[in-house]
């Protein structure tokens, strides 16, 4: 996958202010404003409706802006059409054409653009190459399997050497097997030629498996922009913290905070915990605890909060387990399915390290 | 260089320097202009020959107009020069055009005001002709791609275009019409402007008397009008829901050859089973003299007016309730009856409580299209209607008769519009939101629930009893073209056919001595330039309704369905009134016929592409754009090909509903332009059933088999590599509705 004549003319994408807002009501974007760097992969993640959809086709130009502006590269194409943008897109259901054969659906943009015949046919070619479907191209696109299509759909987008390279949910159509596979082609391919690739999700763990950058957007705007990491162990509010990666909510009282080391001791129900204060203040909080960072023990256990197994499941790799303790129901998971606390167990439930983020109340 | 700018210029300097100004009175398709006289002669003279030889100097400001973007053509299109100059070369073009052809006629200026400011002009002119035409169409786009330039719908050039081209072939050829019939209803006898004369003529009481009611004369011809369209609203839905019924829902395996019968009224020019009836219960028909032998009765004429009219009808338009309520019944989701009867209710209960109620949106669609098509209809009472008059044969009657009351027709024409645009208003307001269709494609599985023998055993009765009827009367249709003098001499013969279609050989080639001839092969050229222009303009209208958005989209899709709802009729009163005098001069020429053709079917294609372009992914045309095509090149390379079915059902759909046309044909006629239709309609009012009915066979028997040629290819395209499957012939079940 390696042979490239294929060069990337990747550039920045810049959101100012942007609202689309449908009939005279519907807001499906709000006041976003945001960048994408050169030769970065950024992922648009969030709920459906939420705006992320109408974000990226504002960028390919099939939905205009209602107010603000949108740049690529240096230039300003807010008022600019589809047609006229350097952009190319990757759709849900690949849109490949299908009365043309694979190589022409490849070489669609390539002739359109006014290219001279024998060099559509190459970059077309070398499109195919690129994608692994080289010996593929007289065939019809219903000839061939779903992750085949994808690829023709990705090869047909990268030929063209676009600024910016878009994905709107590109495996959702494919099987959970597959999905890894391609999303792992679709990294590689970015890096190795340097595409500035905006890409739509809804799931949240292939966001974190292929981004750059996550920006996960609620309510037609922006909740939060990071890489994966920061936004799984420093999630900016209890949305963010319950949609990447589920989180067991809970309030808690934060007794004093240490200006110093930077860290906040907070009490819970008799339990205290110190942990980084992330610039808040005494007086009650939010903390937001993974399941993987819930912890069961026996009951005798102390420094742990008494609780009541409610469910337990196996599901292979690991146990699921719901709790009820004095603060709610929780969820928690073990790697260990050797030692299984059964429906009626009490336990006592601990926090392990790095586990715990404090979020405003 | 702007290229699009370019190509209208040539389009507009070809028709003011090239082409003949004004309108050829050999007809659009004669080239004797090119040998006699051109460019000279003042009848086949280009604008620019009249104008240096110092005739219709009125013309000239038309150069102006149309040479003023060249001082443009070499600025970017976000200039705002640009867009303003075309603007206004455009707009102000259009205007001046129609303005001068308007005000300036065959006797000089037409209105005494311009006479008065103006004085004599001493000079006059004919209708446009091919280069008024060009010059028209290259200021229209001129206008378009100002306003593209704009910024309205992202500036695209080609949507702007087709929509500005749309609007205004439908204002110049749907709007412009109707209006002028408007006012002609308004003036009196001198052509003085008047309400009093209107409400007068509109309140006549031989439209809304209702004497009938407490005397033996006749009601209004309003009433009738609207009785008996009521009637066979309600009569074709039941029949057309038991059909419904039967076909999908009686796990009977026959039930399939119910299907062909949704044909009919495709095939069937709508007099012929008129024709039928009077063959069957005329007086001198089989059953009335079957009957009268039987019990010694005195055959009667019970059969011209209502009833025939009821029976004849009845037979025409069933089969169109029964296409739209097969749809409607199979669009309901047998999971829904499934989960029905886990719930525990009996098939009965199931049918009462689910089914029907699912399908009253689709019942009462039935209903309206049923009571339209009544109104509309013409063919059947002129042959059947004997005393009692409707308001389609009056309008008819009124401009042929001794009467020739153009008034009265108009006046005629805006009521029975009242009546089928309140029809066409209800349905689209009140029901084109309402869908209860269930099923939604993916995950729908289940069987449909069989209907319960209550319900089923009535409906075998009907059906059997219906369908036998629809057998006999098409049966009489073929036998009576064999009959030598049917009710008096019945013996077989080829008399009719030969009349009609004899062919001689002799040394100059075939001659073609029948007396259909003529008609027939007029029917078939107009018909077949109609197709191709109908088809077009219908998918064009369609790309524009389902793939694009702009403001105004509303009324667009309104203005261009509104010919559904107009009956033939009155297009036919409103196109002698509007295209008899320059600067539209058509009467009489087979452009009014194609015109009318175009127009009256444009709903057809519109439906056909409607109805396959949803169902392709709009994601499609989306990425065809971010892949750098325009909408234009999208179009033709993305969107065209793939509806190759639907543009073949448009067409063939389009091309036998202009051979089985009567009702605005009757109008737009003329002895050089006679259509098949009128032709058999000429010879039944002559009393010459043999020939009128051996050439509606041949009819039928023709476009019998160009459906069925269609058919075949559609089946065949279906199946090949190279084209998505289903798109075929749904296009079908929209294509016979409202004539």
């Amino acid at each position: 996958m390696q042979t490239t004549s294929i060069h990337s003319k990747a550039a920045s994408v810049e959101f100012r202010n942007v609202s689309k807002i449908y009939g005279e009501t519907v807001t499906a974007v709000d006041g976003v404003s945001l960048k994408v760097e050169a030769g970065e992969l950024v992922t648009l993640l969030g709920p459906s409706g939420c705006g992320k959809t109408t974000t990226l086709r504002m960028i390919a130009g099939l939905e205009m802006a209602s107010s603000g502006s949108i740049l690529i590269g240096d230039a300003d194409v807010t008022l600019l059409p589809a047609t006229d943008r350097d952009v190319s897109m990757v759709f849900q259901s690949y849109a490949l054409f299908p009365h043309m054969s694979v190589l022409e659906n490849v070489a669609y943009g390539l002739k359109v653009s006014g290219m001279k015949k024998p060099e559509v046919r190459v970059r077309a070619l070398n499109g195919l190459e690129l994608v692994g479907l080289t010996g593929y191209g007289d065939r019809l696109p219903s000839e061939l399997s779903g992750g085949q299509q994808q690829r023709v759909a990705v090869a047909r987008a990268l030929v063209l050497e676009p600024q910016v390279l878009l994905f709107d949910e590109p495996l959702s159509n494919l099987d959970a097997k597959l999905r890894r596979q391609v999303r792992e082609e679709i990294r590689e391919l970015q890096q190795s030629l340097g595409l500035t690739v905006v890409y739509v999700t809804h799931d949240q763990e292939e966001a974190l498996a292929v981004s750059d950058r996550i920006i996960v957007m609620r309510n037609a705007g922006i909740a939060q922009a990071g890489t994966p990491r920061e936004l799984y162990e420093e999630p900016a509010d209890s949305f963010v913290a319950d949609f990447i990666g589920e989180a067991n909510l809970m309030d808690v009282t934060i007794e004093q905070v240490d200006a110093v080391a930077g860290t906040a001791e907070v009490s819970l129900a008799g339990v205290n915990i110190t942990l980084p204060s992330r610039g808040m203040v005494a007086g009650p909080a939010k903390l937001a605890v993974r399941p993987n960072r819930l912890e069961l023990k026996a009951p005798e256990d102390v420094g742990g909060l008494p609780g009541t197994v409610i469910k337990c499941t196996y599901v292979g790799n690991h146990m699921e387990y719901v709790v009820r303790l004095a603060q709610g129901e929780w969820f928690a998971t073990s790697d260990d399915v050797g030692t299984v606390h059964t429906a009626g167990a009490e336990v006592s439930v601990h926090f392990r390290a790095r586990g715990p983020v404090l979020l405003s109340a | 260089m702007n290229r699009v700018v370019l190509l209208w210029l040539m389009v507009g300097v070809a028709g003011f320097c090239l082409l003949p100004w004004y309108v050829l009175e050999e007809g659009l398709w004669s080239f004797e202009w090119l040998f006699d006289g051109y460019p000279t002669d003042s009848d086949y003279a280009p604008a620019v020959f009249l104008l240096l030889q110092g005739e219709k100097l009125w013309l000239s400001p038309l150069l102006l107009f149309l040479l003023a973007p060249v001082l443009v053509i070499f600025r970017d299109k976000s200039d705002p020069l640009f867009s303003k100059v075309l603007c206004l070369a455009g707009g102000l073009g259009l205007l001046y055009l129609l303005a001068q052809g308007f005000s300036i006629g065959i006797r000089g200026w037409n209105s005494e005001l311009l006479l008065a400011v103006f004085g004599e002009l001493g000079d006059r002119q004919y209708g446009f002709g091919y280069g008024a035409m060009l010059l028209g169409i290259s200021f229209l786009f001129y206008l378009t791609t100002g306003i593209a330039a704009r910024g309205v719908v992202n500036g695209d050039v080609f949507v702007v275009g087709s929509i500005g081209f749309v609007i205004a072939m439908v204002g110049l050829f749907i709007f412009l019409p109707v209006l002028q019939m408007l006012s002609s209803a308004l003036q009196d006898d001198q052509g003085q402007y008047s309400l009093l004369v209107f409400f007068s003529k509109f309140f006549d009481d031989k439209i809304w008397g209702l004497h009938c009611l407490v005397s033996s004369r006749g009601c209004g011809v309003a009433w009738n009008s609207l009785s008996l369209a009521l009637l066979v609203g309600a009569l074709t839905t039941l029949l057309g829901l038991v059909f419904a019924l039967v076909a999908t829902r009686s796990g009977l395996r026959q039930a399939h050859l119910l299907r062909p019968l949704t044909v009919l009224p495709i095939i069937t020019p709508p007099f012929v089973i008129g024709l039928a009836i009077i063959l069957l219960f005329g007086l001198s028909g089989t059953v009335t003299q079957f009957v009268a032998d039987l019990f010694g009765l005195q055959p009667s004429r019970w059969v011209y007016g209502m009833p025939g009219i009821l029976i004849a009808q009845l037979l025409s338009f069933t089969p169109i309730a029964f296409l739209v309520l097969i749809g409607v019944v199979e669009g309901i989701s047998p999971s829904m009856e499934e989960a029905s009867q886990t719930l525990r209710a009996s098939r009965w209960q199931t049918f009462k409580t689910v089914s029907l109620p699912l399908m009253r949106p689709g019942l009462a669609n039935a209903f309206l299209l049923g009571f339209i098509e009544s109104m509309a209809d013409f063919g059947n009472p002129l042959v059947l209607g004997g005393n009692f008059d409707v308001l389609s044969t009056e309008i008819f009657f009124a401009i042929v008769g001794a009467q020739n009351d153009q008034g009265k027709a108009a006046v005629l024409a805006i009521v029975l519009l009242i009546f089928t645009l309140t029809a066409f208003y209800a349905q689209r307001r009140w029901l084109g939101k309402k869908s209860y269709t269930t099923r939604t494609g993916k995950g729908d599985g289940g069987i449909p629930t069989k209907m319960p023998r209550r319900v089923l055993y009535p409906c075998y009765a009907l059906v059997t009893i219906w369908g036998t009827f629809t057998l006999v009367v098409y049966g009489m249709i073929v036998y009576g073209g064999f009959v030598e003098l049917w009710g008096l001499d019945h013996t077989l013969t080829f008399k009719h056919y030969i009349t009609a279609f004899d062919v001689a050989i002799n040394e100059h080639g075939i001659h073609w001595r029948g007396s259909a001839w003529d008609s027939f092969w007029t029917t078939l050229r107009i018909a077949a330039t109609a197709a191709p222009l109908t088809a077009a303009l219908g998918l064009v209208t369609a790309y524009l309704l389902v793939r694009q958005n702009f403001r105004g989209k509303n009324a667009f899709e309104f203005g261009t369905m509104l010919s559904f709802a107009i009956p033939g009729t009155v297009i036919g009163v409103a196109y002698i009134l509007a295209f008899n005098v320059p600067p539209l001069e058509l009467t009489g020429t087979g452009v009014i016929l194609v015109i009318s053709f175009i127009f009256r079917n444009m709903p057809v294609g519109v439906r056909a592409g409607i109805a396959s372009m949803s169902q392709l992914d709009k994601s499609l045309d989306e990425a065809s754009l971010t892949l750098g095509a325009n909408t234009w090149r999208t179009f033709r390379q993305i969107i065209l090909p793939l509806m190759r079915p639907a543009i073949l059902a448009a067409l063939v759909f389009s091309f036998v509903r202009a051979m089985t046309a009567i009702s605005a044909v009757i109008f737009l006629v003329s002895a050089e332009h006679n259509m098949a239709t009128s032709y058999i309609i000429g010879r039944v009012e002559n009393n010459d059933y043999g020939i009128a009915i051996a050439y509606s066979t041949v009819l039928i028997v023709v476009m019998l088999s160009v459906v069925a040629i269609m058919q075949l290819a559609v089946g065949k395209a279906k199946t090949s590599r190279r084209t998505t499957p289903g798109l075929a012939v749904q296009a079908a079940p929209d294509a016979v509705v409202v004539r």
